[in-house]
């Protein structure tokens, strides 16, 4: 086990009018960014890429042998009707090698399962992610959403678009990462993004909190495993969103509270409710260098820390919204822009896909 | 003369080219221990009573007096120290218990000794206190599993009772009569001054000093002292006492002398009469005993105060504490072995109770692993002596520590620990009125003010370093710390790595 910190170049590209879009667009943008990555992880996450599937959870599962394979299956079936499963389509380049066996089911939860379990439908489909990620070997699911898929691999983020053939997708929200680990497993499963359901996460810096947020999130349940700031970041996300029931405004006041100098000055319903949120939320505050793009069904959030520690541009035109590390990795897709911005350190961007355009 | 088997511990040693035999020492020391001999103009001292407070070194204006260790000797012998063969000698002679006073000074680990602090370098900046906000604010009490929504969707701001500090440190349960009247305003005034709170011990609280309610935890001992509605309600929060890090499984005992008549009328008991707690809480047999008495407080109050439970740290602290962290308490309170006591036998001092890093370590572990970590704030005391040990506690898992000694020591304890003699030099462990009016609450509440203000800079620091700028993400993040020298059961104990891993 060890801590794993990183640097490293984050985009996100959506459209507010649920348009559509190749994933072409993403993988320009994020190129542009090859001097943050180092080559050792690049992904990509695409909502509303399985339309024909859109009631059922896609789960992207690496494995290192059919042994793993054939047991992981046999626990699918156990617990979900498969509707389909297949390979993942990949293009054979230089630049990727040592690539495991990449599958992609479609799944629903078992009804006698499910009921038997007294669980709500999304909690059951975590607890199965958990069970095959951390008790069947060589077995790992890295998407596990309705709609929405995770693509990476250990190399540079172009390489890796290319590897996945992301340009065969059409989505209405993409997120890219490209990572610059100062160590690194070399492990698939430790590339970014990273995801539970239909949260994913894209994120740049390290977070100082960390052993604080993971050993309070380790009680509800969630095992970290990779021992990544992402992977904690996103079980915060899954449960103070998903679980709890904070809006993703609520959640930007708890991950990057405003101090408490501004807090005081603010008029007292937003005081007291901020305060209730730091107060009631204190372990999952992050401190220490960030920027991250979270993706979720319908949108996207983006969020610094409190002391903008790390570079982050957003700028619009029309209906789409583009997000990225710096400025270059958007004008390099939309030059012609109507505002471009960098968001204050803990101002939380969030883009809603306009309501029933998905 | 009888033989005397105990040649004395210490020497005063008094330069007479510099001594000008103005007789302050003879004044100041309430052991008697120097005396003028009016014929030869000179002043003499008797080493035997000398228990090296400093009092007469601090206050001697020509600097002529200073203290130092024997060297009168035992032939060496490796099992029998001199501490040892004395020891004997005493219980020969008197046939009782040794008693001694503050916090376990024998040679056991120090484990926040053996713990060292992480700091940023290349791929996380630090952060400067001095130009950013670095912010040691904490609310301790239980937090809800869940939140609920007005039909306008705004999240109902219903908490149970909580407590802001403005750092995470209190000053921990010392009873009046255990000290002065004196020492117990310097607390009170400089908890209010800083934000934080104080703690009344068993002895009650003076009518004096309600003022000060809303920066105090009143206490609840097993003798029930000073213990009325009032006393609990004009309180910020109610500490049941179920043990002391310095005598687990034993009770206290405030002896008649000390019994005067304001510690009387607030201990609620007859002038001279002894105050015994007893050793448990006669009503409190079991831990579905004590959750009686938590909500017994809790009705008593409104369910408007938070309710502590201390217990000492002791073999099966995890097991307890959780129990305890179901019983409807708000907190826990744990006290280390190291734990300063006005009056201790001895060998339960010495022999009895964890250290509080361990303890703290497993509790917090355990609460987690159970899921109920957040239903409790655990305070911890009994070993802190620095910000360094703050911080490396808040790392390891509490939410905020207790400082006793530390601050006993801020206002001029020399810890020559025989605080059950009532003798204090400093006016501190003492009833005795001349005594008690050299501590100037004025001044010792300035001085409180001043350690703390000076550690919160040092936590300040050591979190920006660290990358960190709010304590509560500091709080269980055992990634910042390593031990050295530490075996691997240790470090399991207190989940963390070995320095270079």
């Amino acid at each position: 086990m060890f801590r794993n910190p990183s640097g490293c170049a984050i985009s996100g590209i959506i459209s507010r009018s649920g348009r559509r879009f190749s994933g072409e667009r993403i993988v320009k943008s994020i190129s542009v960014m090859h001097e943050r990555s180092n080559g050792l992880g690049g992904g990509f996450t695409a909502y509303g890429i399985y339309p024909e599937y859109k009631d059922f959870y896609a789960f992207h599962i690496f494995y290192d042998d059919n042994e793993a394979k054939k047991e992981c299956e046999i626990f699918l079936e156990e617990h979900f009707d498969i509707i389909n499963l297949s390979r993942i389509p990949t293009r054979k380049i230089p630049e990727i090698t040592d690539e495991p066996l990449i599958w992609r089911y479609f799944v629903s939860p078992l009804p006698t399962k499910l009921a038997a379990c007294q669980l709500d439908e999304r909690e059951y489909v975590v607890r199965c992610v958990f069970r095959i990620n951390t008790s069947i070997n060589g077995a790992y699911v890295f998407s596990s959403g309705k709609n929405m898929g995770v693509f990476k691999a250990v190399g540079f983020p172009e390489d890796v678009a290319r590897f996945y053939r992301l340009e065969e997708y059409e989505g209405y929200c993409f997120t890219a990462h490209g990572r610059y680990p100062t160590n690194t497993p070399g492990w698939w499963g430790g590339a970014h993004p990273f995801a539970l359901l239909d949260y994913s996460v894209v994120h740049n810096g390290e977070i100082s909190s960390y052993d604080a947020n993971r050993r309070a999130i380790e009680m509800y349940g969630y095992k970290c495993t990779l021992l990544t700031d992402t992977e904690v970041i996103t079980y915060m996300i899954d449960y103070l969103h998903r679980r709890v029931g904070l809006t993703f405004g609520e959640i930007c006041s708890v991950f990057a509270a405003p101090f408490w100098s501004t807090i005081e000055n603010m008029p007292e319903e937003e005081r007291e409710e901020l305060t209730f949120l730091r107060n009631v939320f204190a372990s999952q505050l992050i401190t220490g260098p960030f920027s991250i793009i979270v993706g979720f069904e319908g949108g996207l959030l983006a969020l610094n820390d409190r002391l903008k520690l790390r570079s982050m541009v957003v700028g619009d035109k029309d209906d789409m919204v583009y997000v990225a590390s710096e400025e270059a990795a958007i004008r390099i897709v939309e030059n012609d822009l109507d505002r471009v911005w960098s968001p204050m350190g803990g101002e939380g961007v969030i883009i809603n896909v306009e309501e029933g355009k998905i | 003369m009888p033989v005397q088997y105990i040649y004395p511990e210490f020497e005063v040693v008094r330069n007479y080219d510099r001594c000008i035999a103005c007789r302050v020492c003879e004044r100041q020391c309430a052991n008697e221990v120097h005396e003028y001999l009016k014929d030869e103009n000179k002043m003499v001292s008797d080493d035997s009573k000398c228990v090296n407070c400093h009092r007469c070194v601090a206050l001697c204006p020509t600097r002529a007096l200073k203290i130092v260790k024997s060297q009168h000797t035992f032939r060496e012998n490796a099992n029998w120290s001199a501490k040892r063969i004395n020891e004997i000698y005493k219980q020969a002679e008197s046939g009782g218990v040794l008693l001694s006073s503050m916090g376990n000074p024998e040679n056991y680990p120090v484990y926040f000794d053996r713990i060292l602090l992480n700091a940023s370098q290349v791929t996380n900046p630090s952060i400067d206190p001095l130009r950013e906000p670095m912010e040691t604010r904490v609310f301790l009490g239980a937090k809800p599993e869940k939140i609920e929504r007005d039909e306008n969707g705004r999240i109902i701001r219903k908490l149970p009772p909580q407590i802001e500090l403005s750092m995470p440190v209190m000053f921990s349960a010392m009873s009046y009569g255990s000290i002065s009247y004196n020492a117990h305003e310097s607390l009170a005034r400089a908890a209010a001054e800083l934000g934080i709170l104080y703690n009344t011990g068993e002895g009650g609280l003076h009518e004096d000093l309600y003022k000060y309610g809303k920066h105090t935890i009143v206490q609840v001992a097993s003798g029930r002292f000073g213990v009325h509605k009032t006393y609990l309600n004009s309180s910020a929060a109610i500490e049941i006492k179920m043990g002391q890090g310095a005598k687990p499984g034993i009770g206290g005992h405030l002896p008649g002398e000390k019994i005067g008549r304001d510690i009387s009328r607030t201990r609620m008991i007859p002038e001279g009469t002894d105050a015994i707690s007893p050793a448990p809480h006669h009503d409190i047999y079991s831990i579905e005993d004590l959750r009686q008495l938590v909500y017994s407080l809790k009705e008593a109050t409104n369910y408007e105060k938070p309710v502590i439970v201390k217990i000492a740290a002791v073999h099966n602290v995890a097991a307890i504490a959780s129990g305890i962290a179901r019983s409807g308490a708000d907190m826990i309170a744990i006290d280390g072995f190291r734990g300063g006591t006005g009056a201790a036998p001895t060998r339960i001092r010495d022999h009895v109770g964890i250290p509080i890093e361990l303890a703290l370590a497993s509790v917090d572990k355990r609460l987690r692993d159970e899921g109920i970590r957040n239903r409790v704030s655990i305070i911890v005391g009994g070993g802190i002596r620095s910000s360094a040990d703050v911080v490396k506690a808040i790392a390891l898992g509490a939410d905020c520590v207790y400082i006793g000694t530390a601050a006993l020591i801020a206002l001029g304890c020399h810890l020559c620990r025989t605080c059950h003699t009532g003798k204090c030099n400093w006016g501190i462990a003492t009833q005795r009125e001349d005594l008690v009016k050299r501590l100037n609450p004025d001044i010792g509440y300035k001085r409180l003010v001043n350690l703390l203000t000076a550690w919160q800079h040092e936590i300040k620091e050591m979190m920006g370093g660290m990358g960190i700028n709010s304590i509560e993400a500091l709080k269980g993040n055992r990634l910042m710390l390593r031990g050295v020298g530490l075996n691997g059961k240790e470090l399991e104990i207190l989940g963390i790595k070995h320095a270079g891993e």
